[in-house]
């Protein structure tokens, strides 16, 4: 048939586009806070707008970043873990006995992944075989791996690493090239992570079992073997951040990244991911991480404490997540 | 061919103010809707909808769904506001800012699904948002009760004031949220599906409640599916159909086929569609099959071009054997052979490799996923077909949505739209896709039809027909005897996770099954 008659039967390959669905997408709404953020920096600082400076400034957030992508993708299945700062102890406490025992840094690197991958398998394990909701365990394990990082350590901390070790927490990618080493790897970590959720297989079923586990099920989905390897990953992902951390501050102590989690999970649920489930970008997140992490930066550059600044990140929280409702409320008013 | 021919006019409301509705058959309606219209993007929900309500009066609201009853009961509740189109209460014109507005015009709605509070007692649910005040502002807790007590009596509940919710049954709870409706003296009740959970007993005991209350003087708008309901209490009659009003009368002037067919918009063959198909080779042959609980013993044959009905009662263990033979309750025991070949099903992905499909009881909490986009449902089963080395191509995921899609007349604005904004049986078409889209070889449909219109219903069994056609082998489980009579070559009855029976098509009366499934039928299992 090649003349086709419109009927009411016809169905459109996809929804007409209308520059208001654009405009009310969430990565909208943070490009014009991120604007808003440079924007302000830039008027209340000079030194904001450097090269080099703002460099600088992605050594605090490029660690927690790392853990907020995989933070996402759990997020988004419908599961949660709230003991990836305790895991970032535990695997630095690994590396630092390691280190004191002469590991070499390759080593080092190895052992960092390797502790915090088998803490993400621990909680997958518990999650999955006992069918435990993952905030609970994850709560639980964050006291235990926490704990046994403060057992062990006491007050002490472990300062002994190799120099090749530290270069990988404050280093560059290259000489004459401003950009850390950790940054560089968030970068091309969320490149491959917004690949994986939202082109391949993995990532549809990811989304599949967060909207609708039981479906998901019932399709075919591997649920409880996806749920587990999520658990890993973010596990892994942990220790990568313990790495860093830890290369970085060149010591480790028990109360290394404490709090975190939260800061992670902040990330996350202001880069639009739906705390519920089933839902988010990852271009979402990495649009977050920038808000807060230069938020933090531009405040600081102007001598703002730190216990204040956390009130305003809360603020921002508060008020990034309210906006789209009161939006939608005022443009449903005018409907 | 345009149904619009058809249309009667509406009735229209007497444009002279009101008065005292005290006076009961007054001339002038309860409720007057004219000229109602209501639009989502992309979709026309209600044009042009007129319907008016009288004192005394049960109006039967029809149409299939997705005709655009819900919305207007939204409108009349006060969740949606129109956009063209009047509202009159007693011949006043309203609109309703919200959900509070409408119930303090007189507008009270009983769900299909009651909406109340479990935990609190029947008083409290029956004042939820309107508890009587003593002058300190604390609950008058005397009133309330006394009050409750009065409103339960008039209606013959068993329930008293302090009965906790979440002890009564559905029909109990139904009763509570006509009183609920009564304690705030609304004049008019819309009653969606309110028998769809009932018994005989009660449906018996609502039609005396609606009796009670045409007497009273309300006017009662009666949303059901069930013909012989809507002839037994309706006084009138309006029919929906894509939105459009495509009819009303008088129910003593019309016969179920009359209805039927507007509600459709075509007549329709109220008899199933059997195709007589060449039954071939064995596909599944099914020993022995039983699990910890819920079955025991299952042993059956099925062959290509066949389909096999699977009759029981409710807990007879019909839907927990078919999750078993699909990998996702454990078996104890036995063997299952496809075309031969023994498979292990230790999960459902490994049920779907074999070729096996289920199409689940319970659409939208296991069938679909509903804030997914058509296309991202139609592949979800059968996503590696459209997946290179991990990579998703949309393209081709797309191409087979629009295949299957219109090979199932799926009636949609896109092949993107949400799941959830479609209808029930547009729902159903898209999970059935979604199983097409593995290319199985035995088919397994669980109530494949419960609580779609008529007009999907025929669609389903036509389509049955045409795939056991093609050679697939069916499975059709389902209660409702008409259609598995209809539509199976064989039916095995269950009873207690256990096959007790099996009749060849034909073979059977209809009492003889249901007393094979209550358990009385013995003697021809081991014939």
């Amino acid at each position: 048939m090649s003349v086709t008659t419109p009927n009411r039967y016809d169905v459109a390959d996809r929804a007409p586009f209308r520059i208001a669905d654009l405009l009310l997408r969430w990565e909208t709404i943070l490009v014009l806070l991120l604007a808003t953020v440079i924007a302000f920096n830039t008027y209340i600082s000079p030194y904001f707008l450097d090269i080099y400076n703002l460099s600088d400034a992605t050594f605090n957030f490029s660690e927690k970043a790392i853990v907020a992508l995989a933070m996402a993708l759990l997020i988004v299945s419908r599961d949660i873990d709230l003991s990836v700062a305790a895991i970032i102890a535990v695997a630095s406490l690994a590396m630092g006995e390691a280190s004191v025992a002469g590991a070499s840094t390759p080593m080092l690197i190895l052992i960092g992944l390797a502790v915090g991958a088998a803490c993400g398998a621990f909680n997958g394990a518990l999650v999955t075989g006992f069918g435990l909701p993952s905030i609970v365990v994850t709560i639980g394990t964050m006291s235990l791996f926490r704990g046994l990082a403060q057992v062990v350590l006491e007050d002490q901390a472990i300062t002994k690493y190799p120099p090749s070790f530290a270069a990988i927490g404050q280093g560059y990618l290259a000489k004459g090239v401003p950009i850390p080493i950790s940054f560089t790897t968030f970068l091309i970590l969320a490149a491959i992570f917004a690949y994986v959720l939202h082109r391949t297989l993995i990532g549809r079923r990811i989304f599949a079992q967060g909207n609708n586990p039981v479906a998901a099920r019932f399709s075919g989905i591997p649920v409880d073997r996806i749920r587990f390897w999520l658990f890993v990953l973010t596990g892994t992902m942990a220790g990568l951040a313990a790495v860093f951390l830890t290369a970085r501050i060149g010591s480790t102590r028990p109360n290394i990244a404490l709090g975190f989690e939260l800061e992670a999970v902040t990330m996350v649920v202001l880069g639009g991911v739906s705390i519920t489930g089933g839902s988010g970008t990852i271009p979402g997140v990495v649009l977050a991480v920038f808000v807060l992490g230069l938020t933090t930066f531009g405040l600081s550059l102007v001598n703002v404490p730190g216990i204040v600044i956390n009130v305003l990140n809360g603020s921002l929280l508060i008020a990034a997540i309210s906006l789209p409702i009161i939006a939608r409320r005022l443009l449903g008013k005018r409907a | 061919m345009r149904w619009a021919s058809q249309r009667l006019s509406p009735t229209f409301v007497t444009p002279t103010p009101l008065p005292n509705l005290s006076v009961l058959m007054a001339p002038t309606p309860l409720l007057a809707v004219s000229s109602v219209s209501k639009s989502f993007p992309g979709v026309r929900a209600l044009h042009n909808v007129g319907l008016t309500l009288r004192a005394g009066e049960v109006m039967a609201l029809i149409g299939e769904n997705g005709a655009g009853k819900s919305t207007l009961v939204k409108i009349l509740t006060g969740i949606y506001t129109p956009d063209e189109g009047e509202v009159r209460v007693a011949g006043q014109p309203v609109t309703f800012a919200n959900p509070r507005a409408a119930w303090a015009s007189g507008i009270a709605a009983i769900h299909q699904e009651t909406v109340m509070f479990d935990d609190l007692s029947v008083a409290e649910n029956i004042f939820m948002g309107h508890m009587p005040m003593t002058p300190r502002g604390r609950v008058d807790w005397a009133t309330m009760k006394s009050k409750s007590a009065e409103l339960l009596g008039r209606l013959e509940a068993d329930s008293t004031p302090d009965t906790m919710l979440k002890r009564l049954g559905v029909a109990q709870k139904h009763l509570v949220e006509i009183a609920r409706a009564l304690s705030h003296d609304a004049r008019i009740i819309i009653m969606d599906e309110p028998t769809s959970a009932l018994s005989e007993r009660e449906i018996g005991e609502l039609y005396r409640i609606v009796e009670q209350l045409k007497a009273q003087g309300r006017a009662i708008l009666f949303i059901s599916h069930k013909f012989q309901e809507i002839f037994r209490i309706a006084d009138r009659w309006t029919c929906l159909r894509d939105g459009e009003q495509v009819g009303d009368g008088n129910i003593k002037d019309v016969t179920q086929a009359d209805l039927v067919k507007l509600m459709v918009g075509r007549p329709i063959d109220q008899a199933f569609p059997k195709r007589i198909v060449p039954i071939g080779d064995i596909v599944l042959d099914v020993e022995d099959m039983s699990n910890a609980t819920e079955f025991d013993g299952i042993s059956f044959k099925l062959r290509k071009g066949e389909i096999l009905g699977l009759y029981g009662l409710v807990g007879a263990g019909r839907s927990e054997t078919m999750m078993g033979l699909f990998g996702l309750t454990s078996l104890m025991r036995g063997t299952v052979r496809i075309e031969g070949q023994p498979i292990s099903i230790d999960s459902s992905s490994a049920a779907i490799a074999a070729g096996i499909a289920y199409v689940p009881e319970d659409r939208q909490g296991q069938g679909a996923v509903l804030p997914f986009g058509i296309r991202e449902n139609m592949t979800l089963a059968s996503l590696e077909e459209f997946a290179q080395r991990g990579t998703i191509s949309q393209a081709r995921e797309l191409d087979a949505t629009r295949s299957l899609g219109r090979r199932l007349a799926v009636k949609a604005a896109n092949w993107e739209q949400r799941l959830g904004e479609l209808s029930g049986g547009n729902q159903q078409k898209v999970v059935i896709g979604k199983w097409l889209a593995t290319k199985p070889r035995l088919l397994i449909l669980d109530e494949p039809t419960k609580g779609i219109d008529i007009g999907s219903k025929a669609a389903v069994h036509d389509f049955m027909g045409e795939l056991a056609g093609e050679g697939l082998a069916i499975i059709l489980v389902s209660s409702e005897l008409p259609e598995i009579m209809g539509m199976a070559d064989r039916i095995i009855v269950m009873h207690e996770g256990r096959i007790v029976t099996e009749f060849v098509r034909g073979a059977a009366t209809a009492e003889q099954i249901v007393s094979a499934a209550s358990g009385s039928g013995h003697s021809e299992a081991h014939a």
